[in-house]
């Protein structure tokens, strides 16, 4: 299943990443279970994606880390707001 | 249109004369402006970049900026964010609501720069020195939005 997953604030910056084009495997279908199929990519990875560490949304709309994956969404990873 | 963003500054009174004109019925502006300020406690910040997530942060003021509507009488809207690079004393954000009466004006204003803080995806790094620092959530922008679900 291939999903669209871009990196705002804190995460875009230390993985110097913005978005990818990721093709999950058949396991990974909660945006808590991409979280954790990221960070085996290494100690960078598990360190920025920390699930207490950031939020996330799906297409365009914020989301828990139990929400259900489809084929191309778009996820992002991202640290706390601080706007205005 | 409502909702803005940008990285040129704004002009509020040119913002809240688009608002006066709207209507024979606007009896009271309320306007709220967020500036840069000094947020560290360890070095002096030179600036800040503004980060936003394209397409959503538009939905989300929008969404806000809806809900606001419904909850007060307000003839009219006018939400500006800026992003990008912004120095000391900048001009960041601006929320205009109007009214016929001041009461619905005052409480729309309040209850859309407090959503914004929380529920529209931007986020601030300071920058000072040789280093950056991304700035987080305030526990008290939570207490502040929370307050509204009551």
């Amino acid at each position: 299943m291939k999903i669209k997953v871009l990196y705002f604030g804190r995460p875009s910056e230390n993985l110097k990443l913005s978005d990818e084009l990721v093709d999950v495997p058949a396991q990974v279908k909660t945006t808590g279970e991409l979280l954790a199929w990221l960070c085996e990519r290494g100690e960078v990875w598990a360190n920025e994606l920390t699930e207490s560490r950031i939020r996330c949304a799906i297409n365009q709309e914020f989301a828990d880390w139990k929400a259900p994956l489809g084929a191309n969404d778009e996820v992002a990873l991202f640290s706390p707001i601080s706007g205005g | 249109m409502s909702v803005s963003i940008q990285h040129e500054d704004f002009d509020v009174g040119a913002e809240m004369a688009a608002l006066r004109a709207l209507s024979n019925n606007v009896g009271a502006i309320v306007s709220f402006v967020g500036l840069v300020r000094d947020l560290s406690e360890t070095a002096v910040v030179e600036n800040i970049y503004v980060e936003h997530y394209p397409g959503m942060s538009e939905k989300a003021l929008n969404k806000i900026v809806e809900e606001a509507k419904q909850r007060w009488e307000l003839l009219g809207v006018r939400v500006i964010h800026r992003v990008g690079t912004l120095g000391p004393n900048d001009q960041i954000v601006m929320v205009l609501t109007a009214s016929t009466h001041r009461g619905h004006a005052f409480s729309g204003c309040e209850f859309i720069i407090d959503y914004l803080k929380t529920d529209a995806p931007f986020w601030k790094k300071e920058v000072k020195n040789n280093s950056s620092e991304w700035v987080v959530t305030r526990d008290s922008d939570i207490e502040r939005m929370e307050r509204w679900h009551s």
